[in-house]
């Protein structure tokens, strides 16, 4: 028997042997910073992987490609990210088991393989392994009754839009006899069951629809965002999301390129529902955790469209959107992690009035990530959703495009909102605002601040990876 | 020549640093991150002069930032001698602005906020000045704007000090207003908004029109005098000059830097760098021309009358101004730069002079409750004393060149230049006499002041003086760059800036005819020195004669023609007319407001209905799930098969 | 072709798998129709001539039951997959030896782990 080739494979190969070493070593290190240390080495030695590792192997199970790379920087930041603003937060929720960086690292792991995987099996074996670590992730606070409560709710939900996906793909499975996704379309085509077919696609496409919480299957994310640790939640809203994304552009784009019209269809009806619903409900949340929970449902709708655009444009617009996304986000739960002290979670409006006065470098930072959430220029938000509508537009969608940009005015209501109540209320008596600095969470704002505004203002290279990536 | 790139971005780094951490890291000593980032631009921008000076020009897109098809929005800078001069001049005095603020600010508890808002005036003006493109000078000029706003509102808890940033601000829209149109018409006709492809292509526009409301009007023309609208407003000039006299309520520092040396004369940069469009249309020229000529004159008569002592160096900068422009409209556009470059170092020792002497008198701004007060203050009276010998032109100091060679460059182009040359030369009488007037009252005579503010008197700190000593050097010796050929000079600026904006077109004119006017302006301006002191010096009781003779006239100047009365007549009052009775009763009250807060209130009254859906029961959540299946399946059905 | 392929090799399974479940109900059903009912207070308690049951009969099962289930999955599915492994392992060589270490050895880093947390410990 022919030893398959491991180079594609190797980035995955070493990150799983480093987290499982992380996992032995807090059984013997008790400082928590050593651990998030390691974890940082352990990402950086898998990202300098990464570019060496191209090519196909598993008999075409398993790809890594600029596409997909593209997609393993995004988790690979998001961890560390997460890391940075976890180290002293989880000391704070008294919630500091060792498991939290092993499983953060087996989560991302998943990610990594959705983002490669070349086969409908090997996707959904990511799928699993990112979802599992994530419920335990988000059930990470064992004494808080909204940590299980999510952690239980997304449990239920996500397996149940796993059994879904299970059955989408056993239906290609029946339509086609592979599980190959580059061979699905063309055997899809030639195989004529348009029913069967169509009812596949709707089956694949809820299930990825539940992971980057697309309305209406979107009902998870409000409450389990809410109830989860603030760091995992920073963690779920972004790698996860990014992962389905990956996995979309590759199922439809490629897989089920054949079915653009129709698939195109169904994600334009989706699309429109999310960015409604996210934008029109968060403008009743007074809990800043849960308003941007359904922020980014609302960016998810934002996303899909460089999708629905279709083209290479298009979803490299869409992938550099989820890679600005990942850093406004970010930074704005980082915010919300500086906000946790000691006695309180400063979470809601009222908690936040006038905070500008108290801790003007918060109110600062928040104000940044709020107008980059908007889309306002200089930020990155504005670049990120500029190519986007302009992908949408160039491919004739420009009805879609007037309707985004409706929303995204919306939405500018909720999130100035927030910089209003900073900036133009006296502080709330009896609302102790301190804040909890600590160095590594200063340096994760320190970066995502930064890049927020640099991609805001120097795009291009930015832009020019995402298309080379794709194109 | 990289490191020209340090001019604009190192002002940039102070206003950061004074703005993140001025208040709690520099506090007393916030003046250093900015005194000492100007300091660094100037050094570059001198060594960027020398770099010109051989010859060396540069025109990079630095970064573009975002392109779609045509349309590109980049940061580029152009360096040529035109920008080098603007360089010069703006750093300069933006850093003996700095320096002299050191003192004048102390004690002010928005020490740090001063001179942030200083650092960010001077990055957005550095940005305009150095654009090669129109998108970027546009972003400058708001900026500076927005500069000027916060600055002239500085002490923002002074009614009249915020009142007057709203009019500056307010008035600029209306310039600004057309400036943009200009922009936008640019990139239509034209497709680029880089300075070089527009000036390139800009003659394959001559002779098109455009229809407005049935009426041709030639193409060229109308961009011009569009960016002009832009310039009136940010120049002050007429009628747009309103808002410059109370935007003296900002402490004066701002009012040299800004309001006198740098921001103002943007407008007549711009003039100067879209030079190639202006030639192109007589008409916008003529306009040009006329409105600085009357503007000018305009402006001096109402200096003549008023006591407040920043309001006539107020008053007196719209004049020079409307110099400026006159020059630009006959086409010697390097006069008009050169009499930039002049009147930027003496107008601003103007202004710190008058700074020194509110020191002072703790504040006070009234002429007449001051005199005597050359043996308090020396070293202010003898700096006054020459830049208002430069202002009035007197043979050797910089704005006799400077004005001479407008005047000269109107009187020989001819035909409308011919009758601005006149304007010019009322005007220039004018001016000396208003301005020996602020000499020989304020600083001439008896102490007309309370015994508390004699007391008070004093020299101003040595941070304050050797600004005004080193600006008195620029008020002498700016000029002699441009001596004329007839003096035995050769025209050095003139020819400097050949290259970017042409040499004038004049018509033969003799060697008699020069001396003319040049002796005309020298003895007009002896004249208004000497009536000036006449009246405010041998016999006081003059000026308040003539006052009761021609009680009409007195009345005119000292309300100022009474142009804020109109404009209160004919915009503010109309326009908060129609804003309170038709939009906030009817239009604002019923439609507006139907829709401004129906609108959100109907979203939220959908959110409040939608999250009821989120009701945290997992059954139901997965029901909704399964219904949206349903929902999928059946638009699968119904549309796609 | 989809949808013609029947499974005839695996028809006497589920002849098998039919009739144990019709035995299984059938002998419940025959001993519902065949035996006497005289019900009395003592007979439906749960030990008859017993102490009376206090409190709530659903008690909380002890967590520690869970985690020796998932112990025993782990070694449990480690057996399953040595069985197969063992059968071919002439046939299949080297490859699959060293396969099957790095899988005993991600075992074993769990069983480390399981100790370490003190898994095995009723208390």
């Amino acid at each position: 028997m022919n030893m398959p080739d491991l180079q594609p494979l190797m980035p995955e190969i070493v990150f799983l042997g480093l987290a499982l070493f992380v996992l032995l070593a807090e059984l013997f290190i008790k400082s928590k910073e050593t651990i998030g240390l390691m974890v940082i080495v352990s990402v950086a030695a898998t990202a300098y992987m990464i570019p060496q590792s191209f090519g196909v192997t598993f008999s075409g199970m398993f790809i890594s490609d600029g596409y997909s790379s593209f997609f393993k920087f995004i988790f690979l930041l998001n961890l560390i990210l997460t890391i940075l603003i976890s180290i002293q937060y989880i000391q704070i929720e008294r919630a500091e088991f060792g498991e939290y960086y092993t499983v953060l690292m087996f989560s991302t792991l998943g990610m990594m393989i959705m983002a490669s995987a070349g086969d409908l099996i090997v996707l959904y074996l990511g799928l699993e392994l990112m979802a599992l670590s994530t419920y335990i992730l988000a059930g990470f606070i064992r004494h808080d009754a909204r940590s299980t409560e999510s952690a239980l709710k997304y449990f239920l939900l996500g397996a149940f839009s796993s059994a879904i996906l299970l059955y989408g793909i056993m239906l290609l499975y029946g339509l086609t006899g592979t599980t190959d996704i580059m061979k699905l379309s063309s055997l899809l085509m030639k195989n004529g069951m348009r029913l069967q077919s169509i009812f596949a696609i709707v089956m694949v496409m809820v299930a990825f629809g539940f992971k980057i919480a697309l309305v209406p299957f979107h009902m998870w994310a409000p409450d389990v965002y809410e109830g989860a640790p603030t760091s995992i939640t920073a963690f779920m809203s972004v790698g996860p999301k990014a992962a389905g994304f990956a996995v979309i552009g590759r199922v439809f784009l490629t897989g089920l390129e054949g079915f653009s019209a129709d698939w195109r269809l169904l994600l334009v009806v989706l699309s429109i529902a999310t960015m409604a619903v996210g934008n029109i409900i968060a403008i009743q949340q007074h809990n800043l955790k849960r308003m941007l929970a359904y922020s980014s449902i609302a960016h998810a709708g934002y996303a899909v469209l460089g999708v629905i655009a279709g083209n290479t444009e298009g979803l490299s617009a869409t992938m550099n959107y989820l890679l600005i996304y990942a850093f406004m986000n970010i930074g704005a739960f980082s915010v919300l992690v500086l906000l946790r002290n000691e006695q309180e979670r400063i979470e809601t409006l009222e908690q936040i009035k006038g905070l500008a006065r108290n801790h003007p470098f918060a109110s600062a930072l928040m104000l940044i990530f709020m107008f980059s959430l908007t889309g306002i220029p200089p930020t990155a938000g504005f670049v990120g959703k500029f190519f986007l509508f302009r992908a949408l537009v160039y491919s004739g969608y420009t009805w879609l495009a007037v309707v985004a940009v409706v929303f995204s005015a919306i939405s500018a209501y909720f999130y100035l909102r927030v910089v209003m109540y900073m900036y133009m209320y006296e502080p709330e008596e009896g609302v102790t605002q301190d804040i909890s600095t600590a160095a590594p969470l200063g340096l994760a704002l320190l970066i995502t601040s930064l890049m927020v505004i640099a991609i805001g203002i120097y795009p291009e290279p930015f832009v020019n990876f995402a298309r080379l990536v794709v194109g | 020549m990289k490191y020209y790139l340090l001019i604009p971005f190192l002002p940039l780094a102070g206003f950061l640093l004074n703005i993140l951490l001025g208040r709690r890291l520099f506090r007393s000593q916030a003046h250093w991150p900015s005194t000492l980032a100007v300091f660094g631009s100037l050094v570059v921008a001198v060594m960027v002069l020398m770099d010109v000076l051989h010859g060396k020009t540069l025109n990079h897109d630095l970064y573009r930032w975002i392109i779609s098809d045509k349309f590109q929005v980049s940061v580029g800078f152009l360096i040529d001698q035109l920008t080098a001069v603007m360089l010069i001049v703006v750093t300069s005095v933006s850093f003996l602005v700095h320096v002299y603020s050191i003192g004048y600010m102390h004690d002010d508890p928005g020490y740090y906020r001063f001179f942030a808002y200083l650092s960010l005036f001077t990055f957005s003006m550095l940005m305009l000045v150095m654009a090669n493109n129109f998108l970027q000078l546009y972003f400058g000029w708001e900026a500076v704007g927005l500069c000027s706003y916060l600055l002239i509102g500085f002490w923002y808890e002074k009614k009249s000090a915020s009142d007057a940033g709203k009019k500056a601000f307010i008035v600029n829209r209306f310039g600004d207003f057309g400036f943009g149109l200009g922009v936008i018409m640019i990139f239509l006709t034209l497709g680029t908004l880089h300075y070089i492809p527009v000036f390139d292509k800009i003659n394959t526009l001559t002779g098109q029109t455009i229809n407005i409301l049935g009426l041709h009007v030639n193409l060229v023309t109308l961009i011009a005098l569009l960016l002009f609208c832009g310039a009136v407003g940010k120049s002050a000039q007429i009628p747009l000059h309103v808002w410059l006299p109370d935007a003296m309520e900002g402490p004066t520092p701002v009012s040299a830097l800004i309001h006198a040396a740098t921001m103002v004369t943007a407008g007549v940069f711009m003039v100067a760098r879209c030079n190639p469009i202006f030639n192109l249309s007589h008409t916008a020229m003529n306009v040009v021309a006329v409105v600085g000529g009357v503007t000018a004159l305009f402006a001096a008569t109402i200096a003549l009358v008023q006591n407040d002592i920043k309001r006539v160096i107020a008053y007196s900068t719209i004049s020079q101004l409307g110099y400026m422009f006159l020059a630009c409209g006959v086409g010697a556009y390097g006069a008009g730069i050169f009499h930039l470059y002049t009147h930027a170092y003496f107008k601003a020792l103007l202004f710190l002079c008058a700074g020194s002497v509110m020191h002072a008198m703790a504040g006070e701004l009234d002429m007449q409750k001051m005199g005597g007060l050359k043996k308090y203050m020396p070293v202010t009276y003898w700096t006054m004393l020459i830049a208002s010998l430069s202002i009035s032109g007197i043979p050797g100091l910089a704005g006799f060149f400077s004005k001479d060679e407008i005047l000269f460059r109107a009187y020989a182009s001819g035909g409308v230049g011919r009758f601005v040359w006149v304007l010019g030369t009322a005007a220039a009488i004018l001016t000396a006499f208003y301005s020996f007037r602020l000499i020989f009252v304020t600083f001439h005579g008896e102490f007309r002041g309370t015994e508390e503010q004699r007391h008070h008197l004093h020299e101003s700190p040595k941070v304050m003086t050797v600004p005004l000593v080193l600006l008195c050097i620029g008020a002498v010796a700016a000029g002699w760059v441009g001596v004329p050929p007839l003096l035995g000079g050769s025209e050095h600026f003139a020819h400097f800036l050949e290259p970017v904006v042409g040499l004038p077109h004049a018509k033969e004119v003799s060697h008699a005819e020069e001396w003319m006017t040049m002796g005309i302006s020298v003895a007009v301006a002896l004249a208004g020195i000497l009536i000036a002191a006449v009246f405010y010096l041998k016999n006081p009781a003059i000026p308040r004669r003539l006052a009761e003779r021609f009680p009409f006239l007195y009345r005119l100047l000292w309300n100022k023609y009474y142009v804020d009365e109109l404009y209160d007549y004919i915009v503010v009052r109309p326009a908060l007319g129609i804003a309170n009775n038709i939009i906030v009763k009817f239009t604002d009250g019923a439609i507006i407001e139907g829709i401004v807060n129906g609108v959100p209130a109907f979203i939220g009254w959908l959110g409040a209905q939608m999250r009821k859906v989120q009701d945290g029961v997992v059954e139901h959540y997965a029901s909704i799930m399964a219904v949206g299946i349903f929902v999928l399946l059946a638009i699968g059905m119904i549309f796609l098969i | 072709m989809p949808g013609t392929y029947l499974p005839e090799s695996y028809l006497p399974i589920f002849i098998f798998i039919i009739i144990a479940t019709l035995f299984g109900l059938g002998a419940l059903l025959i001993g519902e129709i065949v035996r006497l009912r005289r019900p009395y207070h003592e007979k439906l308690m749960p030990y008859e001539s017993g102490i009376d049951p206090v409190g709530e009969p659903r008690v909380r099962f002890s967590i520690r039951f869970y985690v020796i289930a998932m112990l025993f999955v782990v070694f449990d599915v480690e057996a399953i997959f040595l069985y197969p492994w063992a059968v071919v392992f002439d046939k299949i060589g080297l490859y699959a030896f060293v396969e099957m270490v790095i899988f005993i050895i991600i075992l074993f880093v769990g069983y480390i782990y399981a100790w370490k947390k003190d898994a095995f410990q009723w208390e």
